[in-house]
């Protein structure tokens, strides 16, 4: 319950670490539509190699950020049995047949791509949120969404309110437990019966858990408003974010990963040796 | 510096449940002064703290900062820049899952320039021994440790009066010295105003002036000579500090003893003598 790695800064000092967030919030959105264009298996290949790099670069431990895809570890389960059993193929020759079950070998391997295609989706952005603090993540993208503020869109407000949501989150967890604790104390039972008799023994979680957090939203607001917040209006930031050197050759890796990917794919050059890589 | 001239406040007005928090309070509060607010749960402690930088409007009279009224509130940033508020618990004070990042929202608000919020974040820090914590997470320390961020981050703005609303009450007893050891520190060497919101009177003790209040109001003020009034404190629902009740009672039983004794050290002195 406690372990909540996505979102979850890991203070250390690396490379990865000082990158300009406006990039590294980029370069995740190139490094997923690189994803989503891997068909082959060795793009996955390129895709695991270059994010090794980065987790050594950034001198978090490997296991911290392979965390971040437990969260999903049964939606990628599920979507991958799915689409072995539902996968039809009107000529080849089913690996293994069962009454109306049929598993191909063309099945098995497209639920192995969108396997690895959801985890690698997981760890960009894991990783990020590793690396970049929610309050760098903020920064990064209220500067990004600044034009938009142009058209009237409160993008100082929605940044600020993702950072507090974002620092929240353990509060809040720590917070659940604690009140699961008590009902325990008190005989509640969280881990038998069918889905929907747990979800209801989720009730008297939720409810003590809403209501306090609006108390904390009002004591919040109180804190805040004590330390002159007033908006947007003549807020100054500590950290100005600057371009360096380091965040355009960042930019430029990611735009390198991405080409790669694309050429792996679609084979521009007609090279032949891309035909026979799998 | 913060002056209350008769002021009512009532919460949830008209309402089934109107309570009347306080009735016709009268106080002031000078320049570099230590003082302590005590009174028991419900005594009005807390809605005094939010009137003094104007998060919330007496129902009537004035509170005024530094000639500011509270319901002016154009005033209102300036009165808040003046007054600055720690309350209780320490994690609904923070903004930011950085420690730096947190301490540096105060000043970031007043709008000044990058370099001087990071020297009053690494000033901030140092003044409540957490210099070194700068680029550390809030979640992994311990009470005291969370409270004197929130300090720093309250001490960032650089008020001239500090207000600490029960903020050692949900501390254990080495996070609240700690944090009284900042406090006394900060009111001594750095001549900050110090308002102190409390019911434990071994913290009262410290503070040069002390205000009870009982059910809304004003049940008596003055210097640590307050604590010889054992009926007065009794009666607003609280406890003299240890070392005055010990004092108390040996002078019941004819031990003389000289001066003021409201802190344990002062105790020794006189027992000694």
């Amino acid at each position: 319950m406690k372990d909540v790695s996505f979102g979850q800064y890991y203070p250390v000092e690396s490379p990865i670490h000082r990158i300009d967030p406006r990039i590294k919030l980029l370069a995740v959105i190139l490094y997923i539509v690189s994803v989503f264009f891997i068909r082959k298996f060795v793009g996955f290949a390129v895709v695991a190699v270059f994010l090794l790099v980065l987790v050594f670069l950034s001198r978090v431990p490997l296991l911290k950020v392979l965390k971040s895809v437990r969260a999903v570890l049964f939606l990628v389960l599920f979507t991958a049995i799915m689409s072995v059993l539902f996968y039809s193929a009107k000529n080849a020759e089913p690996l293994w047949a069962w009454r109306f079950i049929k598993i191909y070998k063309e099945g098995l391997l497209n639920a192995a791509r969108m396997a690895l295609r959801l985890i690698f989706l997981v760890m960009g952005p894991g990783l990020l949120t590793l690396t970049t603090t929610p309050v760098e993540l903020t920064d990064g993208l209220e500067s990004l969404l600044k034009p938009l503020a142009l058209m009237r869109l409160p993008v100082h407000e929605l940044a600020i309110i993702m950072s507090i949501a974002l620092r929240l989150i353990p509060t809040l967890m720590e917070e659940t437990e604690k009140i699961m604790n008590a009902q325990k104390a008190r005989c509640a039972d969280f881990d038998t019966g069918n889905i929907f008799k747990r979800a209801k023994s989720l009730l008297p979680i939720l409810i003590p858990l809403f209501v306090s957090s609006f108390r904390r939203a009002d004591e919040l607001a109180d804190a805040m408003d004590s330390r002159c917040y007033r908006g947007a209006k003549g807020r100054t930031r500590m950290k100005v974010l600057r371009l360096h050197v380091r965040d355009f050759v960042a930019a430029f890796i990611l735009l390198a990963l991405l080409f790669v990917i694309l050429v792996l794919r679609y084979n521009w050059f007609g090279w032949a040796f891309i035909g026979v890589l799998w | 510096m913060i002056e209350l001239r008769n002021v009512t406040y009532i919460y949830n007005e008209g309402a089934e449940d109107e309570k009347t928090a306080l009735s016709d309070v009268t106080l002031s509060i000078g320049e570099g002064e230590f003082v302590a607010l005590v009174g028991h749960n419900g005594s009005g402690k807390s809605t005094l703290a939010k009137l003094f930088n104007g998060l919330i409007e007496p129902k009537s009279g004035t509170v005024t900062v530094n000639g500011m009224r509270t319901t002016n509130h154009k005033d209102l940033f300036d009165i808040r820049k003046t007054v600055g508020v720690v309350f209780q618990n320490p994690d609904n004070q923070m903004v930011a899952s950085v420690i730096e990042d947190d301490v540096a929202f105060g000043p970031e608000n007043l709008g000044l320039p990058s370099a001087e919020i990071s020297e009053r974040v690494d000033w901030a820090l140092q003044s409540v021994g957490m210099g070194e914590h700068r680029k550390g997470t809030p979640f992994r320390l311990s009470g005291g440790q969370k409270q004197r961020i929130a300090i720093a981050g309250v001490l960032a703005i650089k008020p001239r009066v500090m207000v600490l609303d029960e903020s050692t009450a949900m501390l254990d007893p080495v996070g609240r010295e700690e944090v009284m050891r900042v406090i006394t520190r900060l009111n001594k060497e750095e001549k900050m105003t110090v308002v102190m919101i409390t019911h434990f009177m071994d913290e009262a003790a410290l503070a040069d002036r002390i205000i009870v209040l009982k059910n809304g109001r004003v049940a008596g003020e003055g210097g640590k000579e307050i604590f010889r009034n054992r009926a007065l404190i009794e009666s607003a629902g609280l406890e003299l500090p240890l070392a005055a009740r010990i004092a108390a009672e040996l002078r019941e039983c004819g031990v003389e003893l000289q001066g003021e004794i409201t802190l344990p050290e002062e105790l020794a002195d006189a027992l000694c003598r």
